[in-house]
């Protein structure tokens, strides 16, 4: 008889084995957003020179379980107007896709729910997947700041998945490989992809900011101008899978940029003890959810049309331009990664630097035209 | 069983998972929260006032000549990751042709963009 891993019958750990990181996948998910909200009410309020949560249990651990009661508790409200079927699937439209790209996030050697060897195309799919679930959302509500808030989401959600596709395969030139734990493998030790890459990392970040709403890209849900957008009849636990499915994107962006730019799980002692890689792995990736609710307390939100030139006047000729550079230097230097190196340096210092001096000229130019025409 | 299959077993499987966690979450609220709807609280909501209408109406076309440019750009990036992925394998032939092929979608952008189609307004 066949004996798997810790002796137990193959027959029964392939479905076990499933059952388990569906367990801890819906585990992690909830404690990380219970954790995240904590992390960033405590951040914002540092940021702001407030305290934040205080009372509820020690330096106010608990408010996050106390707000999850609390809305278990709401009562359900669903507006007669509302179109039913759409309205009642919605949530769960955005949920599935978030919970299901957990399926390839490599979090140490071997610890993966399974390796897809398509695991990017498979994450980006997945990742726009939700704006599909925003859309309904503001359309089956019914409600003229939804609709608002679904359609400013489709706009940004479609165009800023271009420049996060094109930054994405400039990572897999270099790599080769489309599997999360191939190209969690190809960077040991101090060979991050970082080193070589850093615009696509930008560029990468960015778009995944305005993938993930989150400010200063957050005009789906601007609370100043639409309420609360396409959330905005949305109450209680329904309200809350909405919040639940954020913070796990939140969470799987971080994850690629980890995965794809800061070696995974790559860390000391991972080849003594696999295990701590799951550790190197959290460390990094909550370091860029902190990175985002940073930016959050400190960027003012776009204007969409600020927020739609940035995409198609800036980010996507920037990558395309970075694309076409990379695979001409890898195929000109085959054994060395220098060249591509300091050419993705270069590009990223020029935008850094071209950026302000560009939108400068356009600001004093728009001025010397308002003062010509009054 | 071959991993691959295994692998897509998994994915139908997270799939259902996540509606099942929201089923069991809004049943867990459907059997704790209260129920007692009135006639204001199932109004849509604008701002306190009496809605006016429905929202299901017109809404501004610079959507749409965004979703076009989309859809151009979206196949394109599809087409860049097999050849990203054979990118050695293919070596300058595969450059080239991609560089004809990115160069093609630029002078659409360029031509989007003097046409003034990425102004919002």
């Amino acid at each position: 008889m066949p004996v798997g891993p810790f002796g137990i019958d193959p027959f029964i750990w392939a479905p076990l084995r499933l059952v388990i990181a569906v367990l801890l996948v819906v585990g992690l998910v909830f404690n990380g957003a219970l954790a995240q909200i904590y992390l960033e009410r405590k951040i914002q309020a540092v940021i702001q020179d407030r305290l934040g949560p205080l009372h509820t249990g020690p330096w106010g651990l608990l408010q996050t379980f106390a707000d999850a009661i609390k809305l278990l508790g709401k009562e359900d409200i669903r507006a007669r107007l509302t179109d039913k079927w759409f309205f009642l699937a919605a949530p769960s439209i955005v949920f599935s896709p978030m919970l299901a790209s957990y399926v390839v996030i490599p979090f140490a050697p071997g610890i993966v729910g399974a390796d897809l060897n398509v695991g990017l195309l498979y994450m980006t799919t997945l990742g726009s997947m939700t704006v599909l679930g925003i859309v309904i959302a503001g359309w089956a509500s019914n409600n003229k700041y939804s609709l608002m808030g679904g359609l400013r989401s489709a706009g940004q959600l479609i165009s800023y998945e271009v420049p996060q596709i094109l930054s994405l395969v400039t990572v897999v030139l270099v790599v080769g490989t489309l599997s999360m734990v191939g190209i969690a493998e190809s960077q040991p030790g101090w060979q991050l992809n970082v080193l070589v890459l850093p615009l696509a990392f930008v560029t990468y970040f960015i778009a995944g900011l305005a993938e993930t709403n989150r400010a200063p890209f957050d005009l789906p849900e601007a609370e100043s101008e639409l309420v609360a957008g396409f959330l905005t009849e949305y109450s209680g636990m329904r309200w809350a899978i909405f919040f639940l499915a954020e913070y796990g994107e939140i969470t799987v962006v971080s994850s690629i940029v980890t995965t794809l730019w800061f070696g995974a799980w790559h860390g000391p002692f991972v080849e003594v003890f696999p295990l701590i890689g799951v550790l190197w792995f959290t460390l990094k990736t909550y370091f860029f959810v902190v990175v985002f609710m940073w930016i959050r307390a400190t960027l003012p939100r776009l204007r969409i049309d600020q927020l739609m030139s940035l995409c198609w006047k800036v980010l996507i000729p920037l990558t395309l331009t970075n694309l076409v550079v990379t695979a001409t230097l890898l195929l000109v230097f085959p054994s060395t990664l220098v060249p591509v190196a300091i050419a993705n340096w270069i590009l990223l210092a020029a935008f850094v630097l071209l950026l302000p001096y560009v939108q400068r000229r356009r600001l004093v130019a728009l001025r010397e035209r308002l003062r010509t025409a009054a | 069983m071959p991993d691959y299959n295994l692998s897509y077993v998994y994915v139908f499987a997270f799939f259902v998972a996540g509606a099942l966690v929201v089923t069991a979450m809004m049943l867990l609220s459907h059997l704790l929260a209260p129920w007692k709807p009135t006639r204001e609280k199932l109004k849509t909501y604008e701002s306190g006032e009496e809605p006016v209408g429905q929202a299901w109406g017109r809404y501004p076309t610079h959507f749409y000549v965004f979703a076009l440019l989309f859809v151009v750009f979206d196949v394109e990036v599809i087409f860049l990751f097999p050849w990203a992925v054979l990118f050695r394998d293919l070596g300058w032939y595969g450059l080239v042709e991609m560089t004809i092929f990115i160069g093609i979608l630029v002078v659409g952008l360029v031509y989007a963009w003097k046409k003034k189609a990425l102004n919002w307004y």
